[in-house]
């Protein structure tokens, strides 16, 4: 085992030959008189990912990422600079560019760092990272999941499956004279399957991960769901039923009307509709349609949600967020009221409130902003069926594509890919994808009922903001919508 | 180039030199500058240069590919070893490799590419570029009070591309924008709508004033945005979202969305798959166009080709592997970048106009919803079943009326290209998918 990825300041001052002192000479470099703020963000990633199709795994490749990031702060103003080339010279040029925020700076001294930090949690270190596996064991795995997937019924025509891994080590440096790095394992297991039956032609798709071992998708690691299915029959057998069951799928109804929302990844709706308008950098400059509404009631008082960065192994969770600061539980909303933003170091300083946990980049090569982690609401007390046998005539939806919201005017949707009828409290019959669409601020005010069987997902999840992509989760109990519009094709 | 043909050959001789039967290698080199003002100051800078080799190994019928950001000789050298080791393993797969030497791209036409201008800009001068497109936006009415900042970027970068057999070819690609998203605010209601500009060369970019305006023009008309009832009626695409309906079109058509059966296109080509209003071209040599380049993912040459015509599906689009999987030779659509291998996909893709204006189109409907914007994904390209969200503007009596949002359009892209109507003359050329305003006779809008 490599070693040195114990401690990340140990593994880029020694693999780049840079010492403490031009981390620090880079740092004053930044630091005019008119720069608040600067910090270096040091990354080396590697990746790989396989994916099976046609019953052969086709595609096998890996990929190299190394940066540094400089940034200087001036009040609202950002300069940034990044090289991958990662040398003092180069940390000198980037340092110079990023600081064009602020002219009329001189550079000052170099900035005292200390002893680097380990961060204050380890909630992903784990014994062999998936990017060590032998790449035998991740090609038989999704021979198995191919499998499987084919063998659940012979309408099952196509199955393509994907394992995609990453190790990132980072490391931060800020003016503040804090040094600290932290290693993330990341993997992800997907399966996607095409259905027939003569010209109906149908998809479904199911997948998960996090920060684990390998072995977790063989069942071979504590806190899978709890059943003694393992997490690589699960995924294939969803993705088979999905497909098949949307072969008997009739048309979605249109217009308004009650919806139940299922556990887990239906949670994407408090991601579009909730979080993305609670990120400071939107209400700092009040584009948000919750700009200046702390305080006030967003929700019915049956819904409490929740950000949290430190739930262990969880995909969206980090030790310290990308500017080094721990992660933390977020309240968002208590029993129906507005509690907090998610910040970043710019933002937290700017509206002078405190630090969360939540500036996050997509890599060296970006600025951090404020986003998410794992955002889930917390559970009620009503009995799932009784939810269910609660509605008239409404749409039960549990499972979902992607969604997206414009922060300003609120509205947001997000797209059913497996869905029923419920007639008379029964689940009726299958509905083809529809999108829902409603409005952030009010759709949670709309919540009737909370279940007690909140789930996380199962670590799927994909946030894209400004151009960048971070890896989150989202969680959610079976709740009841009083009313929602359903974007479907039956009138 | 930091990195030459010469060290490209010599580092696909090594793999041979290691068992490799074939190979190929990507460099993409790139400077990437962008500011963002707002409010009338500067809010962010960013400035970098990144690079990329990616390099791709076969072992007869077994191949792997690496890529890294790191070009020193000792990474390559790792990077040589790691891609033997991932081949080796990898499964045996007959329709793999490179094309054959012959087919070749061996003239490159001339795509005015590079943007000669962008050097003389000073920073200051960039920034001001950005200023004034904000500037303009909210000059034009003060319910314009807020902004979500205007950014001024561009982008110059340098593709290598060398093959074992025999291939090598470089090119120079450069590209700006500038854009504007302006806020305003009516009765405690927020609405953000924007505009901008991209093109190959900063010069020939629309003006900031102009950018602004019709930004301002366009959040303006979402003021007091409103649901409708849930009802069947004819659909206006604006061609600004139109050229997403071309966009599915074009994903349905890709070779390896065909033989995996994934594509509500399969078993169609030589069929009527939409109305004869739709004639759609593929054109990779289009001068100064933002999918242009002078040869494809794999080193063929590059050239203009119908895959729609008249509503009849004509041709795929294929790189070699998908066009082996389909028994057809590749049509030059190889997309590829520096981390993944090829794959097929469109370059300037685009639905020739018809001879209506926009507003004959409005005019045409009694009662419709003409749509400006569209969010979220709910597009599935195996069933071709269609339901977005969507912002827009009410018709009555063929004028426009009331603002609507919060409302989806729904149907099946199958019957939405059947049922296009009236194709618009207003294509811009300059965005690599596009379409003009097209009207769609009938679609499901539900609201409440």
């Amino acid at each position: 085992m490599e070693t040195e990825y114990d401690r990340p300041d140990r593994f880029f001052l020694e693999k780049y030959n840079l010492s403490s002192a031009s981390l620090e000479s880079a740092l004053g470099r930044v630091l005019g008189k008119k720069i608040d703020y600067a910090d270096l963000y040091f990354e080396y990633q590697t990746s790989e990912s396989l994916s099976l199709e046609e019953g052969i795994v086709k595609k096998v490749s890996k990929n190299i990422s190394q940066g540094v990031g400089v940034r200087a702060i001036a009040e609202e103003k950002t300069g940034y600079a990044y090289s991958d080339d990662i040398s003092t010279e180069q940390l000198l040029v980037a340092a110079k560019t990023a600081r064009y925020i602020a002219k009329e700076g001189k550079s000052t001294e170099n900035i005292p760092i200390q002893k680097a930090a380990s961060p204050r949690q380890d909630l992903y270190s784990v014994g062999t990272p998936p990017i060590d596996v032998p790449i035998e064991e991740k090609i038989d795995l999704l021979h198995r999941v191919d499998r499987l997937a084919r063998g659940t019924d012979p309408r099952i025509k196509k199955v393509m499956a994907s394992f995609s891994s990453e190790y990132k080590i980072m490391l931060v440096v800020t003016s503040n004279g804090l040094v600290v790095g932290d290693v993330l394992p990341l993997m992800r297991l997907n399966v996607t399957c095409i259905a027939e039956q003569g010209k109906n032609r149908q998809v479904g798709s199911f997948g998960g991960g996090g920060r684990r071992e390998f072995g977790f998708f063989l069942g071979q690691e504590e806190g899978s769901d709890g059943s003694d299915e393992k997490p690589l029959e699960h995924y294939a057998r969803e993705a088979a039923r999905q497909a098949l069951l949307n072969l008997d799928a009739v048309d979605a109804p249109a217009g308004p009307m009650e919806v139940v929302l299922g556990p887990g990844w239906p949670g994407i709706l408090l991601h579009e509709a909730i979080g993305h308008g609670l990120e400071a950098d939107f209400n700092r400059k009040k584009t948000s349609a919750f700009s200046d509404r702390l305080g006030e009631r967003v929700a019915s008082e049956l819904c409490t949600v929740i950000d949290d960065g430190t739930i262990p192994q969880r995909r969206g969770s980090l030790n310290c967020d990308d500017e080094g600061t721990p992660t933390s539980r977020t309240v968002l909303i208590e029993k129906g009221i507005l509690k907090g933003y998610l910040q970043d170091r710019l933002n937290a300083s700017l509206m002078k409130m405190p630090l969360t946990g939540n500036g996050r980049r997509e890599s060296y090569a970006h600025s951090p902003m404020p986003r998410m982690t794992n955002t889930f609401m917390l559970a009620g007390d009503s009995p799932p069926e009784e939810i269910i046998r609660s509605v008239k005539r409404g749409l039960y939806a549990v499972s979902f594509g992607g969604g997206q919201v414009d922060i300003t005017s609120g509205k947001f949707v997000f797209s059913a890919s497996e869905a029923y009828m419920i007639e008379d409290g029964k689940i009726g019959s299958p509905v083809k994808g529809a999108t829902l669409i409603g409005n952030g601020p009010d759709v949670l005010t709309r919540v009737s009922m909370v279940g007690s069987d909140m789930a996380l997902d199962s670590g799927i999840g994909t946030c894209g903001k400004d151009g960048q992509s971070v890896p989150v989760g989202v969680g959610l109990p079976t709740i009841k919508i009083s009313e929602m519009t359903v974007g479907g094709t039956s009138g | 180039m930091i990195f030459s043909s010469e060290e490209a050959r010599s580092l696909l001789k090594k793999a041979e030199k290691q068992g490799a039967t074939g190979g190929d290698i990507v460099v993409v080199i790139g400077d990437a500058f962008s500011t963002q003002v707002r409010l009338n100051s500067v809010e962010k800078i960013s400035n970098a240069r990144g690079k990329r080799l990616g390099l791709r190994l076969m072992f007869g019928n077994r191949s792997a590919m690496t890529s890294t950001s790191d070009l020193s000789s000792s990474s390559l050298e790792k990077l040589l070893s790691d891609t033997c080791a991932l081949a080796r393993v990898a499964a045996e797969d007959p329709f793999r490799g490179l094309p054959q030497p012959e087919e070749y791209a061996v003239t490159f036409p001339e795509l005015n590419m590079e943007d000669p201008d962008i050097e003389a800009l000073s920073i200051d001068e960039k920034i001001d570029l950005a200023m004034r497109a904000e500037k303009a936006a909210l000059d034009q009415d003060e319910r314009l009070n807020n902004s979500d900042g205007s950014d001024f970027s561009h982008h110059q970068g340098s593709i290598l591309y060398a093959t074992s057999n025999g291939f090598n070819g470089t090119y120079r690609s450069c590209s700006a924008s500038l854009s504007v998203v302006p806020i305003a605010t009516e009765d405690g209601k927020m609405q953000r709508d924007y505009w901008y500009s991209s093109k190959r060369r900063s010069r020939l970019l629309e003006s900031p004033e102009s950018i602004g305006r019709k930004a301002a023009h366009r959040t303006l008309r979402r003021l007091g945005a409103r649901k409708v009832s849930t009802q069947k009626v004819p659909v206006i695409f604006d061609s600004e979202v139109a050229g997403s309906l071309i966009g599915h079109l074009a994903s349905a058509a890709s070779g390896y969305a065909i033989y995996k059966k994934a594509s509500f296109l399969c078993d169609q080509i030589g069929q009527r798959i939409a109305s004869d209003a739709v004639t759609v071209y593929d054109d990779p040599t289009l001068p100064n166009g933002l999918g242009s380049r002078p040869f494809d993912g794999e080193g063929l040459p590059s050239y203009k080709k119908i895959i729609f015509e008249k509503g009849v599906f004509k041709s795929y689009l294929l790189d070699t592997y998908s066009g082996k999987k389909l028994g057809l030779p590749s049509t030059g659509n190889a997309v590829r970048s520096a981390g993944s291998p090829p794959s097929a996909g469109s370059t300037n893709f685009h639905l020739v106009p018809g001879k209506y204006t926009q507003d004959e189109i409005i005019r045409s409907v009694g009662s419709g919803f003409f749509v400006t914007e569209l969010i979220g994904f709910g597009v599935n390209m195996v069933t071709g079943d269609y339901s977005r969200g969507a912002t827009g503007i009410w018709i009555e009596k063929g004028e426009l009326t009331y603002p609507v949002e919060e409302v989806t359009i729904a149907g099946n892209l199958k019957d939405m290209y059947r049922e296009i109507e009236m194709v618009g003359n207003d294509l811009d050329m300059d965005r690599s998918t596009a379409s003009p305003t097209l009207k769609i006779a009938q679609m499901m809008v539900a609201g409440h």
